[in-house]
């Protein structure tokens, strides 16, 4: 501003060059915008068509009755989820998922965080152990509960023979009401110990050395840095293992499919079992996709008060 | 670090790790010791992990009773299928989100990972639906597309993207590379690692998925591994010789995979753990 003869032309070429870049910035602006959503364009027509319309779909028919063949559905309004929330086998299905869901995570977390404090230490062939306790993780549960099936064999199974051998009572593993929840929980529990240790794994050794070193001079031992500083510290993963735990867990369909097919007399039906009687068996898709609702609200719910209570904890 | 090994002995702590070990792998052994025996041997009591007259018999009947070679290759088509797909537009998406910036991209990215919260049981009838519109219950592409985009992947190769340096595609850029070619010729390349933890991710997935291909198979032609084994126990006689050697054929797959490739399926849960 001070040097008023050249003060015009500066302005001048600042406003080409301002120019100039708006024009650069807007060419890649639009070239950014435009493959950008080129890029997205499979995605955002498979979320379209496997994503948002069933979520809406779904809440539509959870609203009528239909059973896919007649051409037109009836709307019943709320009818379905009374109905379900009548139905003794729907209850019953949904005691068996809260027990089984408690069963599965309440061992996990102490199991697999054992194991991953076990695997935490510089011995040698560790690495061995922990490719052994992943390999039921990327087995398939078909494969497992056939697996499990022949173990828990009343007659020739590896479990009923031990029993035998040692002179204890023999059960009927997977055909007794009262048995064959547990049993099915342990077959769970073996296939995703391994899972949940590496992830607890990952969450000790991202624990910086500092903070023992901290409490060490500070006179704790070894408990008490568990205790402490572990624990503690461990927190995030822990919140993390039970969410996802609990998520899988309330959605726990091919063990049962495969193992007990719900049996003996619904002993274990779950909601997800029940939900694929209802829908693909029964061909009741209103009926299914009401039941579907409740397991998403369900879930949802578990999830938010898990973020309230242990979140909170997290920051401290 | 806690040092277990002080608070208890070494050796303690290995045979601890030994037992579980043990009882990890117990069921396998099981397995494959059971479809080695005869079916008389299988029915006597006592417990043997060692065949008395080891024989492949079982193997020969599941081949040449049930189609295992075909649920096989069902399974092998179908997973291939979804991999790609599942790679192919993680990559193309995970780029869009991580490198490029256009209106809308952090809603849409916000979707992508909101999808991750609702179960698959509620979109699962309108896409059966769906499906029987099209006309593709029980074929290939009725168990592929619907599996098509994995929102794991698409977050999986975005942070991956978001670590590869500008400098280089700034280079590209300076020589008149166009997008796809910026994509394909120079960030492609380096995804390697990341591409090759989604690729066996989605492959054990889809190799061992069940609820889907149940609902959308029905004919033996189409069925998968998975499927097949879950409804072979039909009757009340189970020869479990038979039984436990298709169990082996369909196990062995994702083992050996798992066997050769272990360290890309841990990195691969390590980081679903630790950033999902």
């Amino acid at each position: 501003m001070q040097n008023t003869p050249s003060a015009g032309a500066s302005a001048a070429a600042r406003e080409v060059e301002a120019a100039r870049q708006r024009q650069r910035r807007n060419r890649w602006l639009g070239e950014e915008t435009r493959w950008g959503y080129i890029f997205l364009l499979p995605v955002l027509a498979y979320l379209a068509v496997f994503v948002v319309f069933p979520v809406v779909y779904a809440f539509y028919l959870s609203f009528h009755e239909w059973n896919m063949l007649s051409p037109t559905m009836k709307f019943v309004g709320l009818d379905n989820y009374q109905q379900l929330f009548q139905d003794q086998t729907f209850i019953l299905s949904l005691v068996n998922t809260a027990i089984f869901t408690v069963g599965v995570i309440g061992s996990i977390v102490v199991l697999s965080l054992a194991l991953a404090l076990a695997l935490d230490t510089k011995l040698k062939g560790i690495n061995f152990f922990r490719g052994v306790y992943y390999t039921p993780a990327v087995t398939s549960v078909i494969v497992i509960a056939a697996v499990w099936t022949w173990i828990y064999e009343p007659n020739f199974g590896i479990l009923n023979n031990l029993a035998r051998m040692v002179g204890l009572p023999q059960l009927r593993w997977l055909s007794d009401t009262s048995m064959a929840l547990p049993s099915v929980i342990i077959t769970a529990v073996w296939r995703n110990v391994g899972y949940f240790g590496v992830i607890f794994l990952a969450g000790l050794q991202g624990i910086d050395t500092i903070y023992y070193e901290a409490a060490k001079v500070d006179g704790a031992n070894a408990w008490e840095r568990f205790r402490h500083v572990t624990i503690p510290l461990l927190m995030p993963t822990t919140f993390y293992v039970v969410v996802m735990g609990i998520i899988s867990s309330f959605q726990v369909f091919g063990l049962i499919y495969a193992m007990t097919g719900g049996g003996p007399v619904n002993a274990t039906s779950v909601i997800v079992y029940y939900l694929y009687k209802q829908a693909f068996v029964y061909f009741r898709m209103g009926y299914a996709s009401a039941t579907a609702y409740v397991l998403f609200a369900i879930i949802f719910a578990l999830t938010l008060i898990q973020f309230r209570l242990l979140g909170r904890r997290i920051e401290t | 670090m806690i040092k277990l090994g002080r608070l208890l002995p070494k050796a303690l702590l290995l045979l601890v790790l030994l037992v579980g070990a043990a009882v990890t792998l117990l069921p396998y052994v099981w397995m494959v010791s059971s479809s080695l025996k005869t079916e008389a041997e299988v029915f006597t009591a006592g417990i043997s992990f060692i065949p008395a007259h080891p024989t492949l018999d079982a193997y020969s009947k599941a081949l040449e009773r049930t189609q295992v070679a075909r649920y096989l290759f069902n399974s092998m088509f179908v997973s291939t299928g979804e991999t790609l797909l599942v790679c192919t537009t993680s990559v193309l998406a995970g780029y869009s989100f991580a490198r490029l910036r256009f209106p809308g991209r952090d809603l849409i990215f916000l979707i992508v990972l909101g999808t991750m919260m609702i179960p698959t049981q509620v979109t699962m009838i309108p896409s059966f639906i769906i499906i029987k519109w099209l006309g593709w219950i029980d074929t290939y592409q009725g168990l592929i597309v619907p599996r098509a985009v994995m929102a794991f992947g698409i977050f999986l190769m975005r942070q991956f993207f978001m670590t590869i340096p500008y400098e280089l595609e700034e280079a590209g850029r300076i020589d008149g590379c166009n997008r796809p070619r910026l994509l394909f010729q120079i960030m492609l390349p380096l995804t390697g690692p990341a591409l090759a933890t989604l690729a066996i991710f989605s492959f054990t997935n889809a190799w061992n998925e069940f609820f889907w291909p149940l609902i959308v198979t029905t004919s033996e032609d189409v069925k998968t591994i998975q499927v097949a084994l879950a409804t072979m126990r039909g009757g009340e006689v189970v020869e479990w010789t038979t039984l436990m050697a298709t169990v082996t054929m369909s196990a062995l797959p994702t083992l050996v995979v798992y066997l050769l490739l272990q360290r890309y399926f841990t990195k691969g849960i390590i980081m679903s753990g630790i950033k999902g």
